[in-house]
C-alpha cells in the first residue's frame, strides 16, 4: 500500500515532559485520516511535528517513501503538506487574495500582480467549490469564510496534504456541513486529509480511517466502517464514556436572575440585544438556543460588565447589577465560563496556576497587605488541576502552552470553584473530548442540583437538549420562546431559532 | 537551551555583534581599534576618578531605565522620561534652595518633590491614555516639550540667579559626600547610586511580589482578560504611568541633588530620558537587566570621553551604543540563531 506520509515512532518532549511517545501514523492517498485523542494527548503536538514547526527528539517521517527533515514550515509546504490551525493566521487588514499571496507573491515589474492573483485564487476557490470572495477584507467575513481562506492559502500553495486541527470547533453546525462536502471534494480532487476533531459524528461521517493516541502514545489505528463511536470513545478514553448525562428532575426554586428589557449595542453601535426578558431560578439550567451572531455575546457581555448594557434591568438575587464594574458583578456571585477563552478568559504569559485565581487573587488567602502569597496560590492551583484533571506539566507552566482543551478545563475548575450563585457558562465544552464534555456536563449538573443557577450557551443543540432544565430561544436579541426539552424536537428548535414562531413551529408546550 | 538562558543571552550577544561591528567601523575609518578600547577601558576604569565618574553617570540611567521599563511591562510606551526627568530636576532643587530643613528630612523632602513632578507629568499622558485612549506616544513627546520650555522659562526668570542658573542647593539636601568624594580623589559621584538600587529592588518587589503588580502585568498582557478578572484596566493605566513618572522624577533629583547641585537653563534635551529607553531594552525590561544595561551605558559613555587621547572620535562609541540598542531591537535574529545552536548542541 502506498503511504503519501508516515511519520515512524515519533517522540516529542517539552524539557523533560513526553508530549509524542513513540507515535506512528501512516496516511494513505486519497483517505481522511482522523487523529482522536483526549484534550493533552498530543496531536497538534504531532501535527506540528510534521508540519516542521517542531523538531522530533526521536522518529522519522517519510513523504512518498523517502525519508525527510522538516525542519521549518516551508519545507513542509516544498514537500505539499499544508495545515489549517485553529487559531487563523490572517491579516484581519488584508483582502482575502493579499493573504493568500502574502509570502508567494506574484510580482511583474517589481508589482504585485494582483489582477492575476485574484483570477487564480477564484480559479482554485470554484475548483473545490469554497465560494469565497478573493477581493473582500478579512475582517468582514465570518470565521466559517476566513477558515476557507485558510485552505485555499494551503492549496494555493500546492498543498497535497492537508492537516486541520480540530476545524469544527469554531464552526456552526451548517458551516460544519458545508465543511465536510469541501473535504470530500478535495478527497475526489487527489488530497490526503489528517483530520483532528473531537466530534466522534464528524469522523464516522467522513474519515476512512482513525488513528488512537491516549496520552502521548500510539493506541492504534482503526477502520472507520468497522468500528462506532462508543468504541471509538473507550478507546481513545480508555474506560467506557457516557454519551447522554444522566440526571435527576430540577427542582427551581426562587429566582437568581432577572433580565428585564435588556437593551445592548455590539461593537458597531447597532442594537444587538433588543429588549431581551428572561428568568433563571435557583437549581434549574436554562439554555440558550440560537444560531450564531443573533445577540448571545453580546447579552452575555452585559451581565458580566464587560459591555455596557443601554437599558433595562440585570437583577441578581434581587440587587440590580446593571452599570456595576465587573468586579461588583463577579463579587455579587456571578461566575463566567467565557466564550474565548484566549481574549477573556486566560492571561496566557501568566502560570496556569496564577490563571487559577484570576478573580481571588487580591483575597485572603492569595495576598495580605497587598502582598501575594505564592504559595497559598500554588496550593489552590495544584487541588484545581487535580480535580479538574487539567493535564499540565506543572502548575508553572505557562497558560499558553497547555494544550486547548486543558486551558478550558482550567477555566471551568476555576469559576465552578468560586461557587457562584449563578454560573454562565458561554460554549464550555468547545474544543474539549468526549471524556472531558461528560465530566464539565457532570458538574454544570452537580451546581444544578446543589442549588445554584446555570446560564449556558451552547450552539450544539445535542448540549442544550441534553443538559438544559429550559430551553430559551434567542433570536434577533429577544428570547422568542421558551420550551421544555423533553417536549421540544431538534427540528423545532431549529425552526424557532430561524424566527419562525411558535405556532408555526410546532406544539412545544410552555413552561 | 532553556528560555531563560536563551534570554540572557540575546542582550550578551548584541553587545558582542554591536562591538565587533563597531571595531569593523573604526578599521574601515583608520583607527585603531586597539588602542581605542583601550583607552576606553582607561577612561572607565583607569583610576578611581573615572569609576567614580561612571557610578554618578550609570545613577540616571538606571532610574529613567527603570521608567521606562515599568511602563513598558504594562504595556505603555513612555517617551516622555526626558520631560518627567526635566521637572523632578527642577522640583528637588527648587526645594534642595528653597527650605532649610534637616538632612535627614531635607533629601527625603526633596526626592518626593522631583517624584511629585515627575508622577504629574506622567499623570496627564495616562489620564488621556485611559479616558480618550489618545496614544500615549504622542501626548508624552508633546509633554517633552512643554516640559523642556517651561523649566528653562522658570529657571530663567523666577530662579535665575546669575548666568541662567538656579542657586546652589542647601548643604542638607546635597547628596553628594566628602568621603565618597575624596575615595574617588575628586569625582562627582554621590549617594545616589543607592537609591537607585533600591528603586530596582522596589520595581523588581512591586511587579512580582504584590497584588497591584498582578494587575498591572495582567493589564499589559491582555486587557481583556484583565477586564474579565474584575481589574481596572484604566486605573492601571494611569497609575502605572505615574509609577513611572515618578522613577523618572527621581532620576531628576539625582542630577539635582547629586551632579550638580543647581539647575541650569537646558539648551535642548539631556539625552537621559531616551538613553533610558535603550537601557530598558537592552535590559529586557526587567530590574536587573536595566541595572546591567545602565552600568554599560555608563561605562561607554564615560569610557569615551577618553578615546579622543588614542586619537580616536568620541562619537564612535554613540555609534556602538546604536548598534547595540539595533541588535537588541533585531534580537528576533539572534533568537533564532541561538536557538538552532540549542537544537544541533548536545541535548
Ligand atoms: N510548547 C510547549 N511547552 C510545554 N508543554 C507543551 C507545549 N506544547 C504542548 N505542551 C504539552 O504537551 C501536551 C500535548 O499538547 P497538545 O497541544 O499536543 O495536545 P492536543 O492533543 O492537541 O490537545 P487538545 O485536544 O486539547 O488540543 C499537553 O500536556 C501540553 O501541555
Ligand atoms: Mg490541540
Amino acid at each position: 500500500m502506498e503511504y503519501v506520509i508516515e511519520m515512524l515512532n515519533i517522540r516529542k518532549e517539552f524539557g523533560g515532559f513526553v508530549a509524542n511517545d513513540n507515535i506512528t501514523l501512516q496516511l494513505k492517498k486519497g483517505e481522511i485520516h482522523a487523529l482522536l485523542g483526549e484534550n493533552g494527548a498530543g496531536k497538534s503536538t504531532l501535527m506540528n511535528v510534521l508540519f516542521g514547526l517542531y523538531q522530533p527528539e526521536q522518529g522519522e517521517i517519510r513523504v512518498k517513501g523517502k525519508p525527510v527533515h522538516i525542519s521549518n514550515p516551508n519545507i513542509a509546504n516544498d514537500l505539499g503538506i499544508g495545515m489549517v490551525h485553529q487559531h487563523f493566521m490572517l491579516v484581519d487588514k488584508f483582502t482575502v487574495t493579499e493573504n493568500i499571496i502574502l509570502g508567494k507573491e506574484i510580482t511583474s515589474g517589481g508589482q504585485i500582480n494582483l489582477k492575476k492573483a485574484e483570477k487564480e485564487v477564484r480559479d482554485i476557490s470554484e475548483r473545490y467549490g469554497l465560494a469565497v470572495d478573493p477581493q473582500a477584507r478579512i475582517s468582514d467575513i465570518t470565521v466559517g469564510m476566513q477558515q476557507r481562506v485558510e485552505i485555499l492559502k494551503t492549496l494555493y500553495r500546492g498543498a497535497e496534504i492537508l492537516i486541520f486541527d480540530e476545524p469544527t470547533a469554531v464552526l456552526t453546525p451548517q458551516e460544519i456541513k458545508e465543511l465536510i462536502q469541501i473535504m470530500k471534494t478535495l478527497i475526489k480532487e487527489g488530497k490526503s486529509i489528517i483530520l483532528i476533531t473531537h466530534k466522534l459524528k464528524e469522523i464516522m461521517e467522513v474519515a476512512d480511517r482513525c488513528t488512537v493516541i491516549r496520552k502521548g502514545k500510539g493506541i492504534g489505528t482503526v477502520n472507520v466502517s468497522e468500528t462506532n463511536p462508543n468504541e471509538l470513545a473507550s478507546l481513545m478514553v480508555g474506560r467506557e464514556v457516557d454519551f447522554k448525562t444522566e440526571k435527576i428532575q430540577a427542582s427551581p426554586k426562587h429566582d437568581v436572575l432577572d433580565i428585564k428589557d435588556l437593551i445592548v449595542k455590539d461593537s458597531r453601535g447597532v442594537s444587538a440585544v433588543r429588549g431581551l426578558n428572561l428568568t433563571v431560578r435557583a437549581g434549574e439550567i436554562v439554555g440558550i438556543a440560537g444560531i450564531d451572531g443573533n445577540g448571545q455575546s453580546e447579552f452575555i457581555e452585559a451581565i458580566t460588565g464587560l459591555r455596557k448594557a443601554e437599558k433595562g434591568s440585570i437583577k441578581l438575587n434581587g440587587k440590580e447589577l446593571f452599570g456595576l464594574p465587573s468586579r461588583k458583578i463577579t463579587e455579587a456571585g456571578i461566575g463566567h465560563i467565557p466564550q474565548d477563552r484566549h481574549k477573556h478568559g486566560l492571561v496566557l504569559n501568566y502560570p496556569i496556576g496564577e490563571n487559577m485565581v484570576l478573580q481571588t487573587y487580591y483575597k485572603k488567602p492569595f495576598s495580605k497587605t497587598g502582598i501575594l502569597n505564592f504559595k497559598e496560590i500554588y496550593n489552590k492551583a495544584r487541588t484545581l488541576i487535580k480535580e479538574f484533571d487539567v493535564r499540565t506539566p506543572s502548575e508553572y507552566t505557562l497558560a499558553r502552552a497547555l494544550s486547548g482543551g486543558n486551558q478550558q478545563k482550567a477555566i471551568i475548575g476555576r469559576e465552578v470553584d468560586r461557587n457562584p450563585d449563578l454560573l454562565i457558562a458561554a460554549q464550555p465544552t468547545r474544543g474539549l473530548d468526549v471524556g472531558a464534555i461528560e465530566f464539565i456536563h457532570k458538574r454544570l449538573i452537580e451546581q444544578r442540583d446543589n442549588g445554584k443557577a446555570v446560564l449556558l450557551v451552547s450552539f450544539e443543540l445535542d448540549e442544550i437538549m441534553n443538559v438544559s432544565d429550559r430551553i430559551a430561544v434567542i433570536y434577533e436579541g429577544q428570547i422568542v420562546a421558551v420550551v421544555n426539552p423533553k417536549e421540544t424536537s431538534e427540528q423545532e428548535l431549529g425552526l424557532l431559532m430561524a424566527g419562525s414562531n411558535r405556532k408555526e413551529a410546532g406544539e412545544g408546550t410552555h413552561v | 537551551m532553556s528560555k531563560r538562558l536563551i534570554n540572557l543571552l540575546t542582550p550578551i550577544f548584541a553587545v558582542l555583534l554591536g562591538i565587533i561591528l563597531g571595531t569593523i567601523i573604526m578599521l574601515v575609518s583608520g583607527y585603531n581599534p586597539v588602542d581605542a578600547f583601550i583607552a576606553l577601558g582607561q577612561g572607565a576604569f583607569g583610576d578611581v576618578y573615572q569609576t567614580g565618574e561612571v557610578v554618578r553617570q550609570v545613577t540616571p540611567y538606571i532610574l529613567a531605565g527603570l521608567a521606562v521599563a515599568f511602563a513598558f511591562r504594562v504595556g505603555l510606551f513612555n517617551i516622555g522620561v526626558e520631560g518627567q526627568f526635566i521637572v523632578g530636576w527642577l522640583a528637588a532643587v527648587w526645594v534642595g534652595v528653597t527650605f532649610e530643613l534637616p538632612t535627614i528630612i531635607h533629601i527625603p523632602l526633596a526626592i518626593l518633590a522631583a517624584m511629585l513632578a515627575g508622577g504629574l507629568w506622567a499623570f496627564i499622558p495616562g489620564l488621556l491614555k485611559a479616558r480618550f485612549r489618545v496614544h500615549e506616544v504622542i501626548v508624552t513627546i508633546m509633554m517633552n516639550y512643554i516640559a523642556l520650555h517651561v523649566v528653562n522659562y522658570i529657571v530663567n526668570t523666577k530662579m535665575n540667579q546669575g548666568s541662567s542658573k538656579t542657586g546652589k542647593i542647601h548643604e542638607t539636601a546635597s547628596l553628594r559626600s566628602e568621603w565618597l568624594s575624596n575615595l574617588t580623589t575628586g569625582s562627582s559621584i554621590h549617594w545616589g547610586i543607592i537609591i537607585a538600587i533600591i528603586c530596582c529592588f522596589i520595581m523588581w518587589f512591586l511587579l512580582e511580589k504584590t497584588t497591584r503588580g498582578f494587575e498591572l502585568r495582567a493589564v499589559g498582557f491582555n486587557q481583556d482578560a484583565a477586564h474579565y478578572a474584575g481589574m481596572s484596566v484604566n486605573k492601571n493605566i494611569i497609575l502605572s504611568m505615574v509609577i513611572s513618572g515618578c522613577f523618572a522624577g527621581i532620576a531628576g533629583a539625582m542630577e539635582g541633588l547629586g551632579t550638580f547641585g543647581y539647575m541650569a537653563v537646558q539648551g535642548g534635551f539631556t539625552g537621559v530620558g531616551f538613553n533610558g529607553i535603550a537601557v530598558a531594552l537592552l535590559g529586557g525590561n526587567t530590574a536587573i537587566g536595566v541595572f546591567f544595561a545602565a552600568l554599560l551605558f555608563g561605562i561607554l559613555k564615560i569610557g569615551a570621553l577618553s578615546m579622543p587621547l588614542a586619537g580616536v572620535p568620541k562619537e564612535l562609541v554613540d555609534i556602538i551604543i546604536a548598534l547595540i540598542v539595533f541588535f537588541v531591537a533585531a534580537s528576533y535574529m539572534i533568537r533564532i540563531v541561538l536557538e538552532r545552536f540549542s537544537k544541533k548542541g548536545v541535548k
